[in-house]
């Protein structure tokens, strides 16, 4: 990567070469060249949202295909996304200023007693990749952060990790307490975390079990676009 | 160097380990989301009614109650300091139960991964992770483990980590990693690259394998990628009795006794040396085990399709060695001039 021949220089791309360069960057993870190549789109007067879509999510889109497929792995996949960060850190209040349309909003959370986040850190990631809003809790989650949180936050998704055997069956008891409040319903719950499996999903009451974090971002589409459908009709 | 396990390993074709610890604690009463390490000392009963459940059921060695007895995962229950502690009870009432049993068995002190991301995207660096696995190695072999047991680990970084801790105490050691993602670790890790691993450190483990995972049948696949290898080093399969299920408010693993019976058998005739279960394996399971390992007479090699038959087919295609490694290479990057 570092070779004499490969040294670019991003400003002298055009706009669709530096895009493509940009993607190509991503999936090296190099968080610096995608800082910089936001900067120079940016000044070529993009709007914010148009270099999330097309630059960002169109690069992390290939990322998480190649994640899903098995030819990128977790350490590979954390570096693309922490590139990705670098770029969203300067697009957020921008898009924020510019009223920019959004996918919807996540609030997520690895499950009490569970210290494991590589998984839920990679769909929170995978899931600002592809332009939602999420609000990570971290590790060790009670049943009243996650409602706190819900409360405050108004999020439309919810979603809880777990890694551990002794960990998973705790999902249950947050959603048997959305549904006690009365709130089950009000929320998309996806669940993921290497022991569960889709039935594991659907026996305590989740929406969809995720098997990584491309399909997560996958299904929360999914549910997002029949929720507008609903809404419109 | 001379430890209870080599000495067994020398003279027996093949050992019998324990099965699940988390389910066995759950059906006890742990609560989820609990540390079970409390249990060491507020229920020592319970841990050794676990233990014991494993040597009654003829296991050869168990694995002691600390699989998250390091400083990052107890942090969690604000026990971050009590790492040591933990790990030396827990390994004091496993020497207890194996001294009292009129066989000879083995204390494998446990040592679970820490949860945390090594190397370059990661957060902890090499030195804390040693530091911290020496942390529970010593309070495993100061309450008398015979060998350290670090399991689950996904990650090579990590599993060098480990290993070096357990050198800086000259302790012997067997490490097993989780295959779990298309036949590889979650950080993409392969049976052969693993095998490279075990034998490019320092100080070799007394035995290396597979635990936890997909199913029985991901893992035996896992054992016949170590064995391509050939490694001469013994070989561990600790395979999940089948799948987890959701059942009246308790997380059941659909694998029966019979299933783990001819899994057992399996991996003995694939060639690993150590078996047992993890996840969902009971000492019904483990009974099943032994007797069928007893029983039945060591076998060829079994084929993949001989494994899909008995015991169930494959979460993947491939498992990423070999020629079955027909999956797409990684694309080439900043390639542009």
């Amino acid at each position: 990567m570092s070779d004499e021949e490969d040294d670019i220089i991003l400003s002298e791309l055009n706009d669709e070469e530096l895009v493509q360069q940009m993607f190509d960057d991503l999936y090296d993870g190099l968080k610096e060249e995608i800082e910089e190549g936001v900067n120079i789109l940016l000044e070529r007067k993009w709007e914010p949202y148009r270099i999330l879509t097309e630059a960002l999510v169109g690069g992390m889109t290939i990322v998480g295909a190649d994640f899903r497929d098995g030819i990128l792995f977790v350490p590979e996949v954390l570096l693309a996304a922490n590139a990705m960060k670098g770029g969203m850190a300067i697009l957020k209040p921008l898009l924020a200023e510019t009223g920019a349309p959004r996918m919807g909003k996540m609030v997520i959370g690895t499950v009490k007693g569970d210290i494991h986040d590589i998984g839920k850190n990679l769909v929170s990631m995978m899931m600002e990749g592809a332009g939602f809003e999420v609000v990570d809790l971290g590790i060790n989650n009670a049943v009243e952060a996650y409602m706190d949180a819900i409360k405050e936050e108004e999020p439309d998704i919810l979603g809880m990790s777990a890694l551990l055997t002794t960990t998973m069956p705790y999902m249950k008891v947050v959603i048997d307490t959305m549904v006690e409040m009365g709130i089950r319903d009000d929320y998309v719950v996806l669940v993921g975390g290497a022991p569960l499996n889709e039935e594991f999903g659907k026996a305590i009451g989740a929406d969809a079990y995720c098997r990584d974090a491309a399909v997560a971002v996958e299904t929360a589409k999914e549910f997002m676009s029949r929720k507008h459908n609903q809404l419109s009709a | 160097m001379s430890n209870a396990l080599s000495r067994a390993l020398e003279t027996r074709d093949w050992l019998l380990a324990d099965g699940a610890t988390g389910t066995n604690l759950f059906n006890m009463g742990l609560q989820s989301g609990d540390a079970p390490e409390f249990w060491n000392e507020i229920e020592p009963d319970k841990i050794r009614a676990l233990y014991r459940g494993a040597v009654d059921a003829g296991s050869d060695l168990f694995l002691t109650n600390s699989f998250g007895a390091n400083a990052s995962r107890l942090k969690l229950h604000d026990a971050g300091h009590r790492a040591y502690e933990f790990s030396k009870l827990a390994a004091e009432l496993g020497r207890e139960v194996a001294d009292a049993s009129d066989r000879d068995i083995i204390v494998a002190g446990s040592v679970g991964p820490t949860g945390e991301i090594m190397g370059a995207a990661g957060t902890l660096s090499h030195e804390s992770a040693v530091e911290m696995f020496e942390e529970t190695a010593k309070g495993l072999m100061d309450g008398g483990a015979d060998v350290l047991w670090v399991e689950t680990i996904s990650a090579p970084e990590e599993f060098r980590a480990a290993a070096e801790a357990f050198a800086n105490i000259n302790a012997p050691w067997c490490g097993t990693m989780s295959f779990d993602t298309a036949g590889r670790t979650m950080m993409g890790v392969t049976s052969a690259d693993m095998v490279k691993l075990v034998d490019e450190l320092p100080n070799a483990p007394v035995a290396f394998g597979a635990n936890c995972g997909v199913g029985a049948s991901d893992l035996l696949r896992t054992i016949k990628g170590f064995v391509a290898q050939g490694t001469e080093t013994p070989i561990i399969s600790k395979g999940n009795a089948g799948i987890p299920k959701y059942v009246d408010g308790h997380i059941h693993y659909d694998g029966t006794p019979e299933l783990m019976a001819d899994y057992a058998v399996l991996a003995r005739d694939t060639g690993a040396k150590i078996i047992g279960g993890c996840c969902g394996t009971m000492p019904n399971h483990l009974k099943a085990m032994r007797a069928a390992l007893e029983e039945r007479p060591k076998g060829e090699m079994p084929s993949l399709e001989l494994i899909a038959e008995k015991i169930g087919g494959f979460s993947s295609e491939s498992d990423g060695t070999g020629d079955s490694a027909a999956a797409p290479a990684r694309r080439s990057r900043r390639r542009r001039s």
